[in-house]
């Protein structure tokens, strides 16, 4: 392979390496290699003299050696490979190779149905998708949204988008529920696929789900989706020459971001005001900091010992983990979940207006208490703490993030 | 119990204003300094006092003055942090490698701590001899390293109906551009012996969203990496430690992190990462499927919302970054004016395929209000199309492969805003 090689590059030099020494400027010095060689760098040895606009062409010196091109070679495998890795069992193979295609392939054995789907979905699916697939905030809609995608606000569902029912099952079988990821049977994914098809007017409430039913299923956007057609319809179009001179008469603002205001705070800042009242802010928020603790203080005899207001921080860091479903702090309402304001304390299951599963509302009427104890274990393993709980977070490893997230809800008492 | 934090803290944007109503004026250029320089007649402590030896620091971090230079999220765009995505910092980066901490990260069920003990890959599907590889095992093929961009699909994917976000970070942030260390497929691939009806493959993911997308198996054959490697370290968590897939520029959502398994098949799969999504919905409700190669496409990233001028009229350095999903960007022009006249950019730096590249235009300011944008021409001939351009051919519901024209709107003050131009 070495006829990629014009002049072989110092032993050692890798692709890249001896690019430090040299640049190019744009691809001037580009040149057509062999098609097999690919990711080509070619390298002036004498770095081209730069000119400021970069419209003249640079040319290269032609004495001999004075430049060296280097051209990656292409890597091949040997006459009868490099015998790396070993040979995949069966068992390993089946362990891993969930994948389902359009055309059935590698749907497993099983079924169910609409009704059976229902109950997984309420228990399972609904904290987020909503009871009939309208979705909760910003977690994704499955269902309705027919005759949507060519108005000005296309609603993408199951139903209205999705070209392909396998996609259902393969997608609900390899990552849902969030958080608890290939928990379900196959029986379950299949009634879990049937139920969403039925919310979407795809299935009758009788339907069952299996590998023969499968065939059946109609989705309704199918024939709409085509393949990438930029090279034909765009590239041409976006191929012509650019005007560089009095390309327009006028200019005129018509769209400014200011007026929505919907970036993020702290990228408005202006960078100098930001580096030179960083020293400031910092010292700002250590005596904020201070006095918030001195308030507290004042009003409450307990632990101020135990108020670390670094813990706390820590803990409203990790409570982003939280956030997607629990809401805190001032006008702190039930979303996925309960509110969690003075949870420390409080009674399981008992913050009213919110549907608690059966096993947490059971756990309240015996007894269960929120405590630092127990919201300890709660956090580490919800569902080994608690069984039948609806919050479907798999848990908090770290026992650090388990005390500062405690203490963070610690420090937010209604 | 504990009460403390009663009440709102002051918002850190209120305190600059405050500060900066207070009089932190800024020095113009060019102008004389009345006294002089404390930063020169005073001894600073660096200069007295011994600072940190070696071993402090055993893995290096930036200077703490750099603290603000990090990669942020825009809370309201995704139901949670854990399937969502957040932004490198452009406006604070040169050159055109981005640093590992600072490559944008876009999980669909956080970062997998994946132990690389327990890191398999598989190679199954249409092929002679099903296999299964270490990365010890991957480490004893021969490797290559390449510098490539990484591309969002939905990279601007908020500007499709003008303009929305305030800053390049959020307008082009979901790009890095790093240099990869790993095997090319092909010989990975050629290991297992791809049958002759093996058309397409399909990489999957190991973290709990177990990512797949449908790769057709002439880009898995051409130059497809699995790259255990970037910027010369082993790959972070976020960018799918211990191995992951690089797709030379094509969407990033097919770069699988966290690769466990390649499946080779007869026809694609389908999946909700290329039906449901990145696919590109057009105004009339047809939807282009498989839209895998990014645009060329190119963002001034200073002057920018982010990173004002600060220094008043004088000499300016205007820079930015370009790029081309199919070769290397020879060119990029930039106009000060809204486009009634453009200037050739100088480009300086390696210049790759498939890689960023990096421009500069220094210009004298004369303190009255611009109008910047950039074009990029790619070494097909290509040239970046303005926003309303993309829009005659897409509509405004596509949300994915916006590579339109930036504007950044710069007042008398140097402050940069976000707009759109006729």
């Amino acid at each position: 392979m070495s006829k990629f090689l014009k002049i072989l590059a110092p032993a050692g030099a890798g692709a890249l390496g001896v690019l430090g020494s040299a640049y190019m400027l744009a691809d001037q010095f580009v040149v057509d290699i062999p098609a097999p060689a690919r990711g080509t760098i070619v390298v002036a040895a004498n770095a081209a003299t730069e000119d400021t606009t970069g419209t003249e062409k640079t040319s290269v010196s032609a004495e001999p050696m004075a430049e060296i091109e280097q051209v990656e070679m292409m890597l091949q495998s040997p006459e009868g490979g490099f015998s790396l890795g070993r040979e995949a069992l069966s068992e390993e193979v089946a362990a891993w190779d969930i994948d389902v295609r359009p055309d059935g392939l590698g749907l497993p054995e099983g079924s169910g149905d609409v009704f059976t789907g229902e109950e997984i979905y309420l228990e399972n699916c609904a904290m987020c998708h909503g009871d009939f697939g309208e979705a909760i905030g910003r977690w994704p809609v499955l269902a309705g949204g027919d005759g949507t995608l060519d108005g000005e606000d296309p609603v993408k569902t199951v139903g209205s988008y999705w070209p392909y029912a396998s996609t259902i099952f393969d997608y609900i079988h390899r990552a849902m529920p969030f958080g608890n990821a290939q928990s379900l049977t196959d029986d379950e994914v299949y009634a879990l696929t049937a139920y969403v098809l039925y919310l979407n007017y795809l299935v009758e409430d009788d339907f069952v789900l299996n590998r023969e039913t499968f065939a059946e299923v109609q989705m309704p956007n199918q024939d709409n989706f085509f393949m990438d057609d930029r090279a034909e319809v765009e590239l041409g179009e976006f191929s012509k020459e650019a005007c560089m001179e009095n390309c327009k008469d006028t200019v005129e603002i018509v769209k400014r971001a200011r007026v929505l205001d919907v970036t993020p705070e702290a990228a408005e800042g202006d960078e100098t005001q930001e580096n030179a009242a960083e020293e400031t802010t910092e010292q700002m928020t250590a005596a904020e900091t201070t006095q918030a603790v001195d308030d507290a203080s004042e009003e409450t005899t307990e632990a101020t010992d135990a108020i670390d207001p670094e813990l706390v921080a820590a803990g409203e860091t990790v409570f982003r983990k939280c956030r997607a479903c629990h809401q805190v702090g001032e006008g702190a309402s039930n979303r996925v979940g309960p509110h969690l304001n003075a949870i420390i304390g409080r009674s399981a299951g008992s913050v009213e207006g919110f549907r608690y599963s059966s096993a947490m509302q059971d756990a309240g009427g015996g007894g269960l208490v929120w405590s630092e104890e127990s919201l300890r274990e709660f956090l580490t393993n919800p569902r080994d703490f608690l069984a039948g709980t609806k919050m479907s977070f798999a848990g908090l490893r770290d026992e650090d993030d388990v005390a500062a997230i405690i203490a963070y809800l610690g420090s937010m008492s209604e | 119990m504990v009460k403390m934090f009663k009440g709102t803290k002051p918002s850190r944007r209120s305190f600059l204003k405050g500060a900066l109503a207070a009089g932190g004026a800024v020095t113009g250029a060019g102008i004389a300094h009345a006294a002089p320089d404390t930063a020169i007649t005073e001894l600073q402590p660096w200069s007295q006092n011994l600072g940190d030896g070696v071993d402090v620091s055993p893995y290096g971090m930036p200077s703490e003055f750099e603290a603000h230079v990090q990669r942020k999220n825009v809370e309201w765009l995704t139901a949670d942090t854990v399937s969502s995505i957040n932004f490198t910092p452009l406006h604070e980066l040169d050159g055109i490698l981005t640093p590992n901490g600072l490559c944008f990260e876009r999980h669909h069920a956080g970062v997998a701590e994946v132990d690389p003990a327990k890191h398999r890959l598989m190679i199954n599907g249409l092929v002679d001899k099903p296999l299964v590889f270490t990365l010890q095992d991957l480490m004893r093929f021969p490797r290559e390293n390449h510098v490539y961009f990484l591309e969002c699909a939905a990279n601007t994917g908020m500007e499709w109906r003008g303009a929305q976000l305030n800053g390049c970070q959020f307008t082009h942030g979901m790009i890095h551009n790093v240099m990869y260390t790993g095997v090319p497929l092909r010989l990975i691939l050629e290991e297992a012996g791809v049958k002759t009806n093996g058309k397409w493959v399909m990489p999957e993911g190991a973290d709990a969203s177990a990512m797949t997308r449908s790769v057709p198996i002439e880009k898995a054959m051409d130059d497809c990496l699995v790259a255990f490697k970037m910027n010369g370290e082993a790959l972070r968590p976020e960018q799918g430690y211990p191995m992951r897939l690089v797709v030379p520029g094509w969407e990033g959502n097919m770069w699988i992190k966290w690769l466990r398994r390649i499946e080779v098949g007869d026809m694609p799969w389908h999946h909700r990462e290329e039906t449901s999504k990145y696919t590109d919905l057009l105004e009339n409700g047809s939807a282009r499927r498989f839209t895998w190669e990014m645009d060329a496409k190119s963002v001034i990233t200073n002057p920018s919302p982010q990173a004002p001028l600060n220094h008043g009229k004088g000499h300016t350095v205007l820079t930015g970054v370009a790029w081309s999903g199919r070769g290397t960007v020879p060119r990029v022009d930039v106009t000060l004016d809204g486009g009634k006249n453009w200037h050739q950019a100088r480009i300086s730096g390696p210049s790759l395929p498939m890689s960023m590249h990096r421009f500069y235009f220094e210009f004298d300011w004369d303190g009255s209000p611009l109008l910047l944008q950039s074009r990029a021409h790619d070494s097909t001939g290509y040239v970046q199309p303005t926003k309303d351009q993309l829009r005659v051919v897409r509509g405004e519901n596509s949300i994915y492969h916006n590579n339109g024209i930036q504007t950044w709107y710069v007042n008398e003050q140097g402050i940069a805003e976000n707009v759109e131009i006729s």
